[in-house]
């Protein structure tokens, strides 16, 4: 039989002309980008002058005199209540907190994910129902009641219980991601894994997850921002040492606007 | 596998009062078949009809609400899929796309944990029957429809089973390759000498292919013979219509004295391979079993032309007969305009008969 499949046109992609559409539609894209840049610019040209300097309040000039000195200040000196560590403790607690927690909720969520989509076992339905009723609950609800749970299973207070409850919140927003990418995978794939001798574990980790890629990026960003960012959740269920950087910066803003009032 | 003596009498596979119903839709009803080792068998009907869900209870990929499978001899109703003794073939091809032509037949050998020289071994001799050699290396995005279909069955090859089930596996491929394509299952199946379940909705494909074709309608097997059988002696109205193309003429009107009489015409049956009984009927002509006069008597059947198809070897006349459509096929390629009168024969040894209540043929 004829081979068809490289027959046809070749050579590489025809490259559209610079057109006036196309000026138009970066230069929007360009105008807009530096927009919202420039609360950043701001922000990291303010750190590098000095407080006079900053005090004349020409935000977007560059400084006269440019120093390191806050930052490092920030990172290792400043003081909450009697520790004076710096940032830097909150910046290693929000680490440990976000990489477990961002694994540990991904993992069981496309589990779920593909359990829901591939295996229509009995009471899938319900399942999936209960979850989404989850996702239009607001989480200040149940912040107590967490509270309640995690003091029962002596947790309450610590790093472990902290990433037990980002994974739990994080639980049905990412199965429903989960299950609806899965679900759009062809299902004869499933079908050909299952006669090839494949079990669920099989399936899971040698066929799904190699095709779910984009998805497992998607998860990752979402609960990434969603989990460094993160300061509820942080002052209601940790203490003082175990505060992510979030709740810590809070605090030396805070203690500090403070002490330069009445300077 | 490659041994060439058939046994003709052992039952292949087997299927015991197959039911299936999601919730309250009953989807498979009392399913029986039985069929022999080396045997080619076409599950055939429209969508809807049940004929993949069938083949996936045949696979194990779908858990049966009653009935008994077995597959040479031994009771599987329950078994994963793995375990069956079965190669499948699916109509998305199915190929794992991470992996290439290579790892996609490799990949249900090693999860068996054949050694690697036997699994070498399988896969060069697929790709020989196959002629896929020259692209083992390449991933399945690289390969044309065609080479992913040969791929897909060279995967069912490679498992060394007595059953091959296919799943429309050309649906997807353009008209001249899956004529192609079809000639080849029907070389390999010739040179396996397996048995082949096989589901399509393509008439041509199930004519072609099959030693015997079920032929199904919600769930029901309409009728389980041979082509040859199924054109000439269709069980009821059914199957009767969806065999054939166009479809077979039915005209209506009733049995008495030996004759069928329709708006005061009648038309002997002497020659009908069946058992006509008197009183009202439904007469069954295929459009290639009609034969026609341009300039006949007044008397006879007459009937007006409408529309003239050219196919080049034949050409299909479509004509109003008693205000009703009706569609006869000839070899002839004389263009006959609209409003010609034609004078239209019936080869009653070759129509068939039915009971208006029942659809049954007489």
């Amino acid at each position: 039989m004829a081979d068809i499949a490289f027959s046809g046109p070749r050579g590489p992609k025809p490259r559209r002309r610079l057109s006036g559409r196309n000026i138009m539609i970066y230069g929007t894209l360009i105008v807009v980008a530096l927009y919202y840049l420039v609360p950043l610019y701001v922000m990291v040209m303010t750190s590098l002058k000095g407080l006079p300097e900053i005090r004349l309040g020409n935000i977007f000039s560059p400084p006269v005199e440019a120093t390191f000195e806050p930052w490092v200040k920030a990172w290792a000196e400043a003081c909450t209540g009697l520790n004076c560590e710096g940032l830097q403790r909150g910046f290693w607690n929000s680490v440990r907190i976000t990489v477990p927690s961002v694994l540990l909720s991904i993992l069981i969520a496309s589990i779920n994910g593909y359990a829901l989509a591939n295996w229509r076992f009995k009471g899938a339905e319900f399942f999936f129902a209960v979850l989404m009723i989850g996702a239009f609950i607001p989480y200040q609800v149940m912040i107590y009641p967490m509270v309640i749970l995690l003091r029962e299973l002596g947790l309450y207070g610590s790093l472990t219980g902290l990433v037990l409850v980002h994974t739990v919140f994080g639980m049905p927003i990412l199965t429903l991601l989960f299950r609806n990418y899965f679900a759009t995978l062809p299902e004869e794939l499933f079908k050909a894994a299952r006669v090839d001798g494949t079990g669920f574990w099989g399936i899971y980790f040698r066929i799904m997850l190699p095709l779910s890629l984009p998805i497992f990026v998607v998860a990752v960003i979402l609960q990434v921002t969603g989990i460094w960012n993160d300061f509820l959740f942080g002052v209601v269920y940790t203490k003082p040492e175990y505060y992510p950087m979030t709740v810590q910066l809070n605090n030396i803003v805070n203690t500090t606007t403070g002490a330069r009032n009445t300077m | 596998m490659m041994d060439q003596t058939h046994h003709a009498s052992e039952t292949s596979l087997s299927i015991k009062g197959l039911q299936l119903s999601f919730g309250a839709v009953q989807v498979l009803n009392d399913v029986n078949m039985d069929i022999r080792q080396g045997e080619f068998i076409v599950l055939l009907g429209g969508s809807g009809s049940g004929k993949s869900t069938i083949l996936n209870c045949i696979a194990g990929l779908l858990d049966v609400t009653d009935g008994q499978i077995f597959i040479n001899g031994k009771n599987v109703t329950w078994d994963e899929p793995k375990d069956r003794g079965i190669g499948m073939v699916f109509q998305s091809y199915a190929l794992y796309p991470q992996m290439s032509v290579r790892g996609n037949l490799a990949f249900g050998l090693k999860n068996a944990r054949l050694p690697r020289d036997e699994i070498a071994k399988r896969i060069d001799r697929a790709a020989g029957i196959l002629q896929i050699g020259d692209y083992l290396d390449r991933r399945p995005a690289a390969l044309s429809g065609g080479q992913r279909q040969r791929v897909a069955i060279g995967r069912a090859l490679v498992r060394d089973v007595d059953l091959f089930l296919f799943d429309e596996p050309l649906s997807n491929l353009d008209a001249k390759l899956r004529a192609e394509l079809r000639v080849e299952i029907k070389r390999l199946h010739e040179t396996l000498g397996n048995t082949m379940v096989y589901v399509t909705h393509d008439q041509i494909e199930a004519m072609t292919l099959a030693d015997r074709i079920a032929l199904l309608r919600d769930g029901v097997i309409q009728q389980f013979a041979s082509p040859g059988e199924i054109y000439r002696k269709p069980v009821n109205l059914y199957v009767a219509g969806f065999i054939g193309s166009p479809s077979m003429n039915f005209i209506s009107g009733e049995i008495a004295d030996g004759q069928f009489r329709f708006h005061d015409r009648a038309i002997s049956l002497d020659g009908y391979d069946g058992h006509p009984r008197d009183g009202a009927a439904i007469l069954g002509v295929r459009p290639e079993h009609t034969g026609f006069q341009a300039d006949g008597p007044e008397s006879g059947i007459q009937a007006t032309v409408e529309l003239q198809e050219h196919m080049g070897a034949e050409s299909v006349i479509y004509l109003r007969l008693d205000g009703q459509r009706f569609a006869l096929r000839t070899p002839d390629d004389t263009h006959y305009p609209e409003g010609t009168r034609l004078n239209l024969s019936f080869d009653i040894a070759r129509a068939s008969l039915f009971d208006p209540q029942s659809e049954l043929r007489l």
